[in-house]
């Protein structure tokens, strides 16, 4: 026997599905793989000035990781090429506008968060990322936003730097209380 | 037997109120983590890895593998009520599943999943309890060429039995294993690719890169979707759970077969998505009835949560016994050792008997407790997907943040973990998989210090690799695995042309 009860949580600003693509899957693999290429030819370098022969004990520092990025490289080239030799394959949106604005939406105020986190601490940067991101991208009322974040950080900073001892990065706010 | 006096040991290991009380909170948060979007058993484990720092291995060691088997659940309760597979190896449940919940017998498909999942680790730890010894004993005789070659073994299944494209597993595995090379180089002391900045003299830390490519881009491409739900809810009764039990050894054989596809795949490197697929086709393909595969049938639950579950628990086998990880999941926990200053690999049977045996113990411990506790909390758990994602986001995002940074206490460790996050999302979208880079970068070092060690002990003879029947048949069979795609064709082909007359087009 089941009690029966749905579940419905609703999306309000979900990305449309006809929303234009941003850029093809293609053009992405193609990018990556020239990243690739160009990362493994400096990391080959390097390896090489380190030293990617043998000694007389064996091989010297840079061998092994040599050799690896003569692999990557070729795998990315080979991937280049099958890229030139199949035009029809990635044509799919790699993103569309709607996706790459939700995806901003999460991205932005991460990377903000990190920024934060070198000047005011994780936790009073973390306070601000929750609160600000439920109040503006989620549209959750602001009390709701302030009450929730702050019980968050509270219990975060109660579990990590009191309970269990692991040291996060303490701002000016921290110092006030004393820590 | 010997296992039994060391698995009872195990357990008086385990027995103190602490231990069990961080198997409760493992459970519990690894069934949140499995039921949240955007999060999932490597996720988790990853991100709450930091709280275990200070614990002593055996504890920590217990509640991260109970977030797993939690993970392992919960993956279940959002697969059957909403049809959202939380993991990739949830997938196959959903084909049954989600149409029995909306017949109305969410119930039931929950406690068939509950129980077989049950079956399935059970049966795994069983495998484990009673090879893993043998196998580490035997691996005690390995040197580093033996070693070099298993792991080349590892790396080289990956690439030819994975379903990927080539390309992109070697480009995953070769950038791992490059990144797992930066910093001070362990054998002679110099330092390499760090192109002169400080912060990469300590290397790029394994779970920092774990944490971004699996937390930080799953939420990245959580938010692509549409994050609307519209699900069932159930509450498990005792008539309900009495009623599938009453008929499940009618399906003995699924559960069988299952949990031995399942044992195989998990220990089988990157064999675990495969593992639950594999268990729900077998099961429809030796069905009397294939027909009612995919309708709301009870059997097309069983076979793959049994399946997966197998697959997930034997993939701790190989990195017990050999210091090599069959999964995500298990790499992250091999990890995980080598912060409390455990070094994986065989020895470990032998100098921390207590860790393996408490580990393998609380394998038992930790299914009863979950499958007891997801048999009663399911309604809560089920509510957790109410809570809005504008919510759930940010503090993913920030325990992500503290999972990073808490490892080596630096900040440049968040930023790294950013673009790990970044780059996670791009080569998911273009279909680089994930799990061989995290293979090789917890892998690279101890493969390459094996290669080199085998290297000077040689004199740098590369014929080392085949000196003796043991690490020749290894390396042999490794690179027979890695040309599997074109061997296969080969003999495909040949076999083809020797009997025309039975080819199927």
């Amino acid at each position: 026997m089941s009690s029966e009860t749905e579940i419905a949580v609703e999306d309000p600003t979900a990305p449309a599905e006809d929303s234009p693509p941003v850029t093809s899957t293609r053009v992405v693999e193609i990018a990556v793989y020239l990243v690739l290429v160009a990362l493994a030819l400096l990391l080959a370098f390097d390896n090489w000035r380190t030293g990617m022969g043998w000694a007389s004990d064996g091989p010297q520092a840079g061998y092994f990781p040599f050799y690896l990025s003569v692999i990557l490289a070729g795998a990315s080239l080979y991937g280049l090429g099958t890229m030139f030799f199949n035009p029809s394959e990635g044509r799919e949106a790699f993103v569309t506008r709607d996706q790459l604005r939700r995806v901003m939406q999460v991205f932005v105020p991460t990377f903000l968060f990190c920024l934060f986190t070198q000047w005011l601490g994780l936790y009073v940067a973390s306070f601000v990322l929750i609160a600000g991101f439920m109040w503006m991208v989620g549209r959750i009322a602001l009390w709701k936003s302030l009450l929730t974040s702050f019980v968050f950080s509270m219990i975060m900073f109660v579990t990590f730097e009191i309970a269990f001892d692991v040291i996060m990065p303490k701002g000016p706010i921290e110092a006030l209380f004393g820590y | 037997m010997e296992a039994f006096t060391l698995l009872a040991h195990g357990f008086v290991v385990l027995l103190t109120w602490k231990t069990l009380a961080l198997m409760m909170v493992g459970l519990v948060l690894g069934i949140f983590v499995g039921v949240l979007p955007g999060l999932g058993g490597p996720n988790g484990v990853a991100i709450l890895l930091p709280l275990t720092f200070t614990m002593d291995p055996t504890s920590a060691i217990v509640m991260l593998s109970c977030i797993y088997w939690g993970a392992l659940f919960g993956g279940a309760i959002t697969s059957i009520l909403f049809n959202i597979p939380g993991e990739a190896w949830s997938v196959a449940t959903t084909f049954d599943g989600y149409p029995m919940a909306q017949q109305g017998r969410a119930a039931e498909a929950l406690t068939a999943a509950f129980t077989s999942s049950f079956i399935g680790s059970l049966f795994a730890v069983l495998l484990i309890t009673f090879l893993a010894p043998g196998i580490a004993s035997f691996a005690l005789q390995f040197g580093p060429p033996e070693f070099f070659s298993v792991y080349l073994l590892t790396f080289c299944s990956f690439v030819g039995l994975g379903r990927e494209a080539k390309h992109k597993t070697i480009i995953s595995m070769a950038l791992g294993l490059l990144l797992a090379g930066v910093g001070m180089d362990t054998v002679s002391g110099q330092l390499r690719m760090t192109f002169g900045f400080s912060d990469l003299l300590r290397g790029i830390n394994f779970l920092v890169a774990v944490i971004g490519l699996f937390g930080i881009s799953e939420i990245l491409l959580t938010m692509e979707e549409r994050l609307a739900l519209r699900g069932h809810s159930a509450r498990i009764s005792l008539r309900v759970l009495w009623n599938v039990w009453k008929d499940m050894p009618r399906y003995w054989i699924t559960l069988l077969r299952s949990s031995a596809i399942g044992a195989w795949l998990g220990i089988t490197p990157g064999g675990a998505i495969a593992a639950s697929f594999m268990g729900y086709n077998l099961a429809k393909r030796f069905s009397k009835d294939p027909e009612s595969f995919g309708k709301g049938r009870i059997e097309g639950v069983f076979a793959p949560e049994t399946a997966a579950h197998a697959s997930g628990t034997a993939a701790l086998l190989p990195m017990l016994a050999l210091g090599i990880p069959g999964s995500g999941t298990a790499a992250i926990l091999l990890g995980g050792l080598m912060v409390w200053g455990l070094n994986p690999g065989p020895l470990l049977f032998v100098e921390h008997k207590d860790f393996v045996w408490g580990l393998i113990a609380s394998m038992y411990l930790g299914n009863i407790v979950g499958l007891v506790l997801v048999l009663t909390t399911v309604p809560v758990f089920a509510a957790v997907l109410r809570v809005p994602f504008a919510a759930i986001a940010p503090m993913i995002v920030v325990s992500c943040a503290i999972g990073a940074y808490a490892i080596q206490n630096a900040m440049f460790d968040i930023w790294l973990m950013l673009l790990f996050g970044v780059v996670g999302y791009v080569f998911k979208k273009i279909g680089i998989p994930l799990a061989p880079f995290t293979l090789a970068l917890v892998l690279g070092s101890r493969a390459e210090d094996a290669f080199r060690l085998a290297m000077i002990g040689a004199g740098g003879d590369l014929r080392v690799f085949w000196s003796n029947s043991l690490v020749g048949s290894i390396t042999t069979l490794a690179f027979i695995l890695l040309f599997w795609p074109v061997i296969s064709k080969a003999v495909g082909r040949v076999s083809e042309l020797l009997q025309p007359a039975k080819r199927t087009g």
